[in-house]
């Protein structure tokens, strides 16, 4: 659905030279919920902006739904982004405007009737519950209320395609995950594809169906989660579950085995421990729902060098589990 | 001669007077103040939009067009606001007597209040806009508005209540402009005031032309920060301080 093929981007101000995009490429399936994320600086935000040109890359090419943006006119590239609805960290909505009219913003940039416009902002705002602050202006919402209005004008006009830029990031938690679930129910309703930037790994934890890691304006990885969950070394499924620092402790193993899906409820550790005699401790565990299956990580010292427990570590690998010896 | 408000046609002479001197000054500072509005809007418009990033930086695809186009707006905005204004009236008088026919009279006295005008409301004009987030004209961007969308529904609306303070600041430099256009042109308040107040030395006549000009600028402020506060729309003062701190505190106590 939205493909970013060799995107490269440079800012220059002054005499200081930034490269903000290097060689990025992306691929958003249909339908998916796709995470970037990134600190603040590595080039995230400049991504998202390039995918509906707010930002024209230097090099490489965009496509979304088939229209390859990077190739438009100027008013066909108009009519390309009325299929791509963006939302903002500042929600920039107008001040000038209640609720319903910057909901009616992008109909009547399309040229909708007011009428028409009038039923389908209604429409829109009984979808992300606002319906009842259709005649409030900006100023007197809370910051989620703001956002759902966010949301709101970016599907009035029925896009494929929606586009998050920190949209959670100037809100409270529970403020975030109701915004989240919004956007997840608006995903799994509508069938839209997401594609959002966060700093925050909780966003990518809670909704994301894939997720990319973004560095110094590299992707550096990517993938569906599922998928990076059970690769060994993905610094995403780290960040995921995270465990800190690998404790020094001579004259044991220390390994982190990553479970997901079936072997996630299976008594992995007790029966390590009957099987082979072991006296296993465990010095951490991070355990998370992820795409509606329980994933997690946990760090475990067997007692011995990592040769000495050769054959218990092959076990677990055989269960389907992802073993990495993190330290001996 | 002297006037003696002890005569009984004193009072019905001097309210004679001021109806007609209002009504001219009111006439001259109407019709410049609309056609300050409306050369001077699309001229600030034009100020921010060419400026480098700006939404009109290449005009026709050319980057140097907009440059230039810019920097002469920006020299002749400067031009107009910097040489004083008794100076630029007779320096006009030329392109007055080629537009209106003549250089004495209300209607005159028009052309050079609108041309110190519509610079100093050209200027207001872009502070307002430069105050809108650019995050707005984004969104927009992102529904796919064109330029004249994002100018005619976005930073036009947006700025609408600092526009309006300007104005109310530019209209009260036109009364005071016009009092003085009205010593050398004739006509208005201005000319009741010299006339009568300091060739004939009516004192009351004096009091009364200071008075009425008080009011009108009383009305059209309180008009103004009215309106302004209506478009504003932030039901949180400290809010909207916060937004447009600068631009509020000089708009309203430069008027």
């Amino acid at each position: 659905m939205i493909s970013v093929q060799h995107v490269s981007k440079t800012f220059r101000a002054g005499g200081t030279v930034t490269a903000a995009l290097q060689d990025v490429s992306l691929e958003v399936a249909e339908g998916e919920i796709f995470g970037v994320i990134g600190q603040s600086g590595a080039g995230k935000s400049t991504l998202i902006r390039a995918v509906n040109l707010l930002e024209r890359p230097d090099s490489g090419t965009v496509t979304v739904d088939g229209d390859e943006l990077t190739a438009l006119s100027p008013a066909d590239l108009r009519r390309a982004r009325r299929k791509i609805g963006m939302v903002f960290q500042h929600f920039n909505l107008l001040q000038g405007r209640t609720v319903r009219g910057n909901v009616e913003l992008g109909l009547e940039i399309i040229g909708v009737d007011g009428d028409a416009r009038r039923r389908r902002a209604l429409e829109i705002l009984d979808l992300v519950g606002l319906a009842d602050k259709a005649g409030a202006y900006p100023a007197e919402l809370s910051g989620g209320q703001k956002q759902r209005v966010g949301i709101a004008r970016a599907l009035a006009g029925s896009p494929k395609v929606l586009l998050s830029d920190e949209a959670t990031s100037a809100l409270d938690p529970e403020t975030t995950r109701s915004i989240l679930d919004l956007v997840k129910t608006i995903n799994t309703d509508l069938g839209l594809t997401v594609l959002l930037i966060t700093h925050e790994m909780d966003v990518v934890k809670r909704i994301c169906d894939s997720a990319a890691l973004i560095e110094g304006g590299r992707i550096v990885e990517q993938g569906r989660i599922v998928s990076l969950i059970s690769t060994a070394g993905s610094r995403l499924a780290h960040e995921l579950f995270p465990l800190g620092a690998v404790p020094a402790l001579p004259g044991d193993t220390v390994i982190d085995i990553t479970f997901s899906g079936g072997s996630a409820d299976r008594p992995v550790i007790a029966q390590l421990a009957r099987t082979y005699g072991l006296d296993v401790s465990i010095l951490g565990a991070a355990i998370e729902t992820i795409g509606g299956n329980q994933a997690g990580r946990t760090r475990l010292a067997l007692p011995g060098s990592a040769a000495g427990n050769a054959a218990p570590i092959s076990d677990l690998r055989n269960q389907g589990m992802l073993v990495e010896i993190v330290g001996e | 001669m002297l006037l003696d408000p002890s005569l009984p046609q004193f009072w019905s002479d001097l309210f004679q007077v001021l109806l007609i001197g209002t009504g001219q000054t009111l006439y001259m500072v109407g019709v410049s103040l609309l056609i300050t509005v409306i050369v001077g809007l699309p001229l600030g418009i034009v100020l921010v939009g060419t400026e480098p990033g700006g939404l009109f930086e290449s005009p026709f695809g050319s980057r140097r067009l907009g440059r230039v186009v810019n920097r002469v707006l920006d020299f002749i905005v400067n031009l107009g606001r910097s040489v004083p204004f008794i100076i630029l009236m007779v320096a006009l008088i030329p392109f007055t007597r080629l537009v209106v026919g003549t250089f004495i009279g209300p209607t005159a006295a028009i052309v050079p209040l609108a041309v110190v005008a519509i610079p100093f409301f050209a200027r207001m004009v872009e502070i307002a806009i430069k105050e809108v987030d650019t995050g707005l004209i984004e969104a927009a961007e992102s529904l796919g508005a064109t330029r004249w969308q994002i100018v005619s529904k976005v930073l036009v609306p947006e700025a609408l209540s600092p526009m309006i303070l300007g104005l109310s600041t530019t209209v009260t430099s036109i009364i005071n402009f016009s009092a003085m256009v009205g010593t050398v042109a004739g006509g208005g308040l201005g000319d009741v005031a010299v006339r009568y107040g300091y060739q004939r030395y009516s004192t009351i006549h004096m009091v009364a032309v200071i008075f009425v000009i008080f009011v009108i600028v009383m009305v059209l402020q309180g008009l103004a920060t009215m309106l302004a506060k209506r478009f504003a729309h932030r039901s949180r003062p400290n809010r909207a301080e916060k937004t447009v701190p600068a631009l509020r505190a000089s708009a309203v106590t430069g008027a």
